[in-house]
């Protein structure tokens, strides 16, 4: 309750600040990619604080999330002319494809031991950064056209329109996102995951965590509460991406790259494992210091890491160490001989 | 010459409390056995528990007890031999199935989810009694409180088998010890078995809480109506409570019986007290 009103109380104090034009522009331009870490951020918490298993290609599925959310859009122009609704579409859009990754990478992955899912979301992120890279998307009078060459060879024909154009990324996009869709979208994503993990299949998915062995020991399947958690996790960072890519005119697949998978992940750690609203201040508080601190030009390195100190000090250092000690191989995980055997060392 | 090959007995010498023998014992196992590598750790294990037998399993350290429990649970899959569940073959079953089938069980180093309230770890293990659908949990759907009211409830009847209602809120890990122990306990109830497997429940109690432990087995297993099979190296908590007692070394099943019948057992005491010198 208290992470809801926090959020609204900050929207309409920004809002009443926008139409006073107290806000800066640079401020202004970054309203929109706030939300979005916002919602990358609540979302992998999902994964790394309350599935506990770590995850390096967040920004992958914001990318599948984006230019899926970007083809959505630019294919319903004409059909659904009103923005905010093809908005919606293109959000859906971006998290079911964005999901449906998830969960083909969660397949295989999800059923092995150990930090797996890590080296493997790792590769998805660069993966998905190439290939969406060769990628040609057109639409033209026969519908959606696919290539791998270049764009004119996707034969759009008289009114055709190339949506993605390899390297140089989605051009001419339609900047439909606001800020008041970005709000929506945290509060949908608040509301998704506060209740599961308030709900038998939360309690399911904190259970594989701290326990896997005695989670399947009273008949939790833990492949299953993995992925639900992977994929919901997929499917938030999918709608995320495509609010981003939409609120600009070009978007390139490199801006979804292992640093932005990194800094999402560095929002969680600093908010705090599992600590829903601490990933909100993170995200909110990394993502405007480096504009706020452009003022401060020389120190200004030097400012943010000792602001990054100081909020890694302010939230919880104990999850924090309990979690080093999970990522360092081989610690606090039964050996795989033994597969979780007990009562000899 | 007849081309009848002898009649042998079987190698089953089953014993279960009178009460229980006219019905199908509720875990019958044969010829059990596994091994790691080279290392046999259980070897031809044969066993059956009555349906409301409480049934001890003794053995020197490193004997294969806890192994035995992992085979059942199918932590481990065996090697050899089979293990009927309320006559099912549990053959192709993994540790979930196994346990929605009807066996639950605790773990000698515990294992609880320590970062969640006790309650909560009691309710986890409701997870299969009290279901709803993911959809319900998260927007709420009707029903959802309901089930959670429901969940709730059982959790602290539970809860008060063992009076820990007011623990209710505090998180699982910061317990003391016995707590702890009794708390996997409840859990393992909480998922409604019909055989509890108990790997060493009073390791690390005090005689008195040991005792009162004792008088809980008794107490649940009058309540439920399950049968209890436990690990234990208290000899009066296993000679008082437990009907069949089955001693394993070196993963073999040395002695079955009753607890006089295995206090005079040679090969038994040779076990525990190493081999009388000529
Ligand atoms: N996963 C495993 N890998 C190798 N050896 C094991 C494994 N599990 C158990 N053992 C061995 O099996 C034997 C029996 O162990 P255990 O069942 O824990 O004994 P206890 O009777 O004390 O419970 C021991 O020698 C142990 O080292
Ligand atoms: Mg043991």
């Amino acid at each position: 309750m208290l992470t809801y009103g926090l959020v609204i109380a900050a929207y309409i104090i920004l809002r009443i600040l926008l139409a006073g034009g107290h806000v800066s522009s640079a401020l202004q331009g970054q309203l929109v990619p706030i939300t979005a870490y916002i919602v990358m951020a609540v979302s992998l918490n999902l994964t790394v604080g309350v599935l506990g298993e770590l995850s390096l290609g967040h920004a992958g599925f914001m990318s599948v999330g984006a230019f899926t959310g970007v083809i959505t859009s630019a294919s319903l122009t004409s059909s659904v002319p009103e923005p905010a609704l093809r908005l919606l579409f293109a959000l859906i859009a971006g998290g079911i494809a964005a999901g449906l990754f998830g969960f083909l990478i969660g397949i295989p992955v999800l059923r092995l031991h150990g930090d797996y899912l890590a080296i493997v979301t790792l590769a998805f992120g660069e993966i998905i950064k190439n290939v969406v890279n060769t990628l040609y998307v057109g639409i033209g009078q026969s519908g959606l056209k696919i290539g791998m060459t270049s764009g004119n060879a996707l034969n759009l024909g008289e009114g055709g329109k190339v949506i993605l154009n390899g390297p140089m990324g989605a051009i001419g996009v339609q900047k439909i996102s606001s800020f008041t869709a970005g709000f929506i979208l945290i509060l949908v994503t608040l509301f998704i995951i506060l209740n599961l993990i308030d709900s038998r299949a939360g309690r399911a998915i904190m259970a594989v965590r701290d326990n896997k062995i005695a989670a399947e020991s009273v008949g939790i399947s833990v492949w299953r509460y993995r992925m639900t958690a992977f994929v919901t996790s997929a499917a938030l960072a999918g709608a995320a991406g495509a609010l981003y890519a939409l609120n600009y005119s070009t978007v390139i697949a490199r801006k979804f790259d292992f640093n932005t998978s990194i800094l999402v992940l560095v929002f969680v750690v600093l908010g705090g494992m599992g600590n829903i609203r601490g990933s909100i201040i993170a995200a909110t508080v990394l993502t405007i210091l480096p504009e706020v601190l452009r003022a401060f030009n020389n120190v200004r390195m030097l400012i943010y890491a000792v602001i990054l100190i100081l909020v890694m000090l302010a939230t919880n250092n104990v999850r924090l160490r309990a979690w080093f000690q999970r990522i360092r191989p081989g610690n606090g995980k039964t050996p795989v001989i033994s597969g979780g055997g007990d009562g000899h060392e | 010459m007849s081309d009848k090959t002898r009649m042998v007995p079987l190698p089953s010498k089953a014993i279960v409390p009178e009460r229980d023998a006219l019905e199908r014992p509720i875990l019958e196992v044969s010829r059990l056995g596994i091994n790691f590598g080279g290392l046999v750790a259980v070897e031809d294990f044969n066993i059956a528990v009555g349906r409301t037998e409480i049934c001890g399993l003794i053995g020197p350290n490193g004997a294969g007890k806890t192994t035995i429990f992992n085979l059942l649970t199918k932590v481990y899959q065996p090697t050899s031999g089979a293990i009927l569940l309320d006559g099912q073959d549990t053959a192709s079953m993994n540790t979930v199935q196994v346990n929605q089938a009807g066996i639950a069980r605790t773990f000698q180093n515990i294992r609880l989810f320590p970062s969640l309230s006790v309650e909560d770890n009691v309710k986890i293990g409701l997870h299969n009694q009290v279901r709803y659908p993911l959809i319900t949990g998260v927007f709420r759907l009707p029903g959802f409180f309901r089930a959670e009211r429901q969940a709730k409830d059982q959790a602290m009847e539970l809860l008060s088998i063992f009076d820990m209602t007011d623990l209710a809120s505090k998180k699982a890990g910061s317990l003391p010890y016995g707590a702890q122990r009794r708390l996997e306990f409840l859990r393992a109830l909480a998922t409604n078995p019909k055989l509890l497997l108990l790997d060493e429940p009073a390791a690390g109690m005090n005689p008195s809480e040991t005792e009162e432990l004792m008088a809980s087995i008794k107490k649940i297993r009058d309540r439920f109506q399950i049968a209890i099979m436990l690990i234990e190296h208290d000899m009066r908590l296993v000679m008082g409570i437990c009907e069949g007692i089955a001693v394993i070394n070196y993963g073999k099943i040395i002695a079955k019986g009753t607890a006089s019948e295995i206090q005079d057992n040679p090969e038994v005491i040779e076990a525990y007290l190493g081999k009388k010198k000529e």
